[in-house]
């Protein structure tokens, strides 16, 4: 069971624990599928992502002091006296957005090509659960600088739970350690934060378990048939997962070093003043698609609800679509309603960047406060507008209406799409092997033509 | 086919038309500022040292009467060209109280060392607005971080600055500019309590820059920059190292890859 390895102290200590041979038997033979596309590199980036967020956390941590009335500075001395400290906060604060970028494309992969589907339910399952995870830990990190956008964004979030009946202000007051968002608070949020990257870590660790139970899927979504249709995963994807982590690297250095504040909140240099509220609370740019669901619901409770289940539902996904295909390649129907979940999130992700009240006006590439329209149709008040108008003489939808349809069809792709299409999609014909289309067609002209093109397999 | 062909491509122009809508849409309720050309702009962008020291003469002639600038140690002036001396000499300009009592356990002032911070014009929050007429002066360490336009492409800080200071002006007839307030075209609300603190030579060049009100504004604006941003040609250096080294290290890993993956079909 376990290799011989030729160095005798690795063999002395791999008798006796063989870590060694789990190593070698889980990151280097590990067979994978040998057509996998470069959507399954965004796995090991987010895994890159949590190292480096770990790291450049464990020392902001040396620097950075958790009391309301230093924190704001003491990041600022982090930035200015620190030697490399602007480095390290820069790659910090913008490896949370990257993480989140990583991640979401990694997820959509997933849907894409039902990579939830059975064998992998639980696979799904533990990848959820770090989603949800990260967003804990992202939200208490963002609260650390103690700017103005922390303190605002702390006061609402933590707010949503006394929607929640009964025990509700009993919640919010443990979150707070106190009865407003305050000292307790930050130093609570700072000491998990600390806590909740080891045990994203701890569940990466049993969702790579898990992946290694039945091996990735592939864009084929058809299982992997014998030796012929895998490759060990070290040489092949460690050489193609460092070719990604470049071009990823390149596009992360872009932001870190000549954009680093395009991605947050201006506001949020202007240390916290819980006597002054900033005119737009605004979250994060990866949060911002689950804040429109929240604020699409006019009730607290079903607001929080919504947005709670706009993530749940993702735990109970590998049973609403039962469909026994996997890839969207072979779904002629659902790829549709797949891409139009993509563009949904991205309606969302915009109509949670601008107040409900306001307008989208799409031909007058503009969205426009409430006051301003209602002053251009001449009538009372924003009650009295309709929420589609024409008031101006241009096409204007309310930014409420339109997170109310974005977030119907979220849901309804969930709850209706993939089931009805489950019982009346006919899929394509399946390929009988990953091989197949590779050899497909036979002769000497196919087989040529793959050793041309050796970057594209199938 | 062909109908389908047909339903994909329509489909495809109509949610490409929809995102480019949605993606030009300009948020409404602020006022536009003008973007300017500086020098520290783009991935070569650097301080122009002779900008900084007026925007820095600027600072101590006008802006420091009300505004306080906390993050800031003399002995940062190092870093846009002034001499160590030099440096000395404008900290020893102010009265500092020392940080510790002396022997006879008495708290004292002494003057200034390039290791503080700059000195504040008022002790506390409430000071400042008793002599501003109940508004806040704000600390301008950060002014340029925390003013500029939100998002990727947004204005950056210093636009806002200038775009303020040169704002200033009559009201338009139909507005009513409340008492102790002033009109200004970029703030917004167009009320700002701070009367205009630059006009044209309200200050004058050591180096016989003329001052006009548009010079003013814009090397004060370079220098409120630097004090948000004082790493920036650092990082910007940097930068075009790790990505230089970045790009190398790809191809390297694109050849390696390719080499590997050869016989794979």
């Amino acid at each position: 069971m376990s290799k011989h390895f030729k160095n005798p102290v690795v063999r002395w200590i791999d008798h006796r624990l063989p870590v060694f041979s789990y190593l070698d038997h889980e990151a280097n033979e590990y067979p994978t599928p040998k057509n996998l596309n470069y959507w399954w590199n965004f796995g090991s980036l987010a895994g890159f992502m949590l190292i480096t967020m770990i790291a450049t956390g464990i020392f902001l941590a040396m620097q950075y002091t958790p009391h309301v009335s230093m924190a704001f500075n003491s990041v600022e001395r982090i930035m200015r006296d620190v030697n490399f400290g602007w480095l390290l906060r820069y790659l910090h604060m913008n490896g949370a957005s990257m993480f989140f970028i990583v991640v979401y494309i990694h997820i959509f992969r997933g849907l894409y090509f039902g990579s939830y589907k059975a064998p992998r339910e639980l696979l799904w399952q533990l990848g959820v659960l770090i989603l949800l995870l990260m967003m804990a830990t992202a939200f208490m990190g963002y609260v650390l600088p103690w700017g103005q956008m922390s303190f605002w964004g702390a006061t609402v979030i933590t707010n949503l739970f006394s929607a929640i009946p009964l025990v509700g202000d009993k919640i919010v007051t443990l979150l707070w350690g106190g009865f407003a968002v305050d000292n307790p608070t930050l130093n609570r949020f700072f000491a998990l934060h600390y806590l909740m990257p080891f045990v994203i870590l701890a569940v990466v660790m049993l969702h790579i378990i898990a992946l290694h139970r039945f091996g990735s899927n592939n864009p084929i979504g058809i299982d992997t048939k014998g030796k012929q249709d895998t490759i060990p995963f070290h040489p092949y994807y460690t050489t193609k997962d460092i070719f990604g982590l470049g071009i990823f690297l390149i596009f992360y250095a872009f932001w870190v070093f000549y954009a680093p504040n395009a991605l947050g909140d201006p506001d949020n240099y202007i240390p916290a003043n819980p006597l002054s509220t900033p005119e737009h609370i605004v979250p994060e740019w990866y949060f911002l698609p689950f804040y429109a669901i929240l604020r699409s619901i006019p009730d607290k409770l079903m607001g929080v609800i919504a947005m709670g289940a706009s993530i749940a539902i993702l735990f109970v996904l590998p049973w609403l679509d039962r469909s026994p295909v996997r890839s969207g390649t072979f779904r002629p129907v659902f790829k549709w309603f797949f891409w139009m979940l993509v563009f949904d999130c991205a309606i969302l992700m915009f109509v949670g960047k601008n107040p409900p009240d306001w307008f989208w006006q799409p031909f007058a590439m503009h969205v426009t406060p409430a006051e301003e329209v209602v002053a251009a149709a001449g009538v009372a008040d924003a009650d009295a507008l309709w929420p589609i108008t024409f008031a101006g003489g241009t096409l204007g939808i309310k930014i409420l209406l339109l997170g109310q349809l974005a977030t119907l069809y979220y849901f309804a792709y969930f709850i209706v799409v993939l089931p009805l299409l489950s019982i009346f999609e006919t899929p394509k014909r399946l390929p009988l092997s990953i091989s197949e289309p590779v050899l497909k067609g036979g002769g000497k002209a196919a087989v040529a033509h793959a050793h041309s093109k050796p970057m594209e397999k199938a | 086919m062909s109908i389908r062909s047909l339903v994909l491509k329509a489909s495809t122009v109509v949610v490409g038309a929809a995102a480019v809508l949605f993606i030009a849409a300009e948020p409404g309720g602020h006022v536009d500022i003008p973007k300017e050309d500086w020098s520290f702009q783009g991935f070569f962008g650097h301080y122009d040292r002779a900008q900084l020291k007026r925007g820095f003469q600027i600072y101590s002639e006008v802006c420091s009467g009300c505004h306080s600038m906390n993050l800031m140690s003399y002995r940062n002036l190092e870093n846009i060209g002034f001499t160590e001396d030099e440096v000395k000499d404008i900290a020893a300009k102010v009265q500092v109280q020392n940080e510790d009592p002396n022997d006879a356990g008495e708290m004292f002032e002494r003057p200034g060392k390039p290791s503080d911070h700059f000195h504040a014009p008022f002790p506390n929050e409430q000071a400042a607005r008793a002599a501003n007429n109940g508004a806040l002066p704000p600390d301008m360490s950060l002014l340029a971080k925390s003013r500029a336009g939100k998002g990727f492409g947004g204005y950056a800080g210093a636009d806002y600055i200038h775009a303020l200071l040169t704002g200033y002006g009559e009201p338009p007839a139909d507005m009513k500019i409340n008492p102790g307030m002033n009109y200004n075209k970029y703030f917004k609300g167009h009320q700002i309590a701070m009367p205009q603190p630059l006009q044209d030579d309200s200050v004058t060049y050591a180096d016989g820059t003329k001052a006009t009100l548009d010079q003013e504004s814009r090397d004060v604006a370079t220098f409120l920059t630097w004090t948000a941003e004082g790493e920036m040609e650092q990082r910007k250096k940097t930068g075009l190292k790790a990505v230089l080294f970045l790009v190398v290290f790809t191809l390297l890993a694109y050849a390696a890859k390719r080499k590997v993956w050869k016989n794979v079909h």
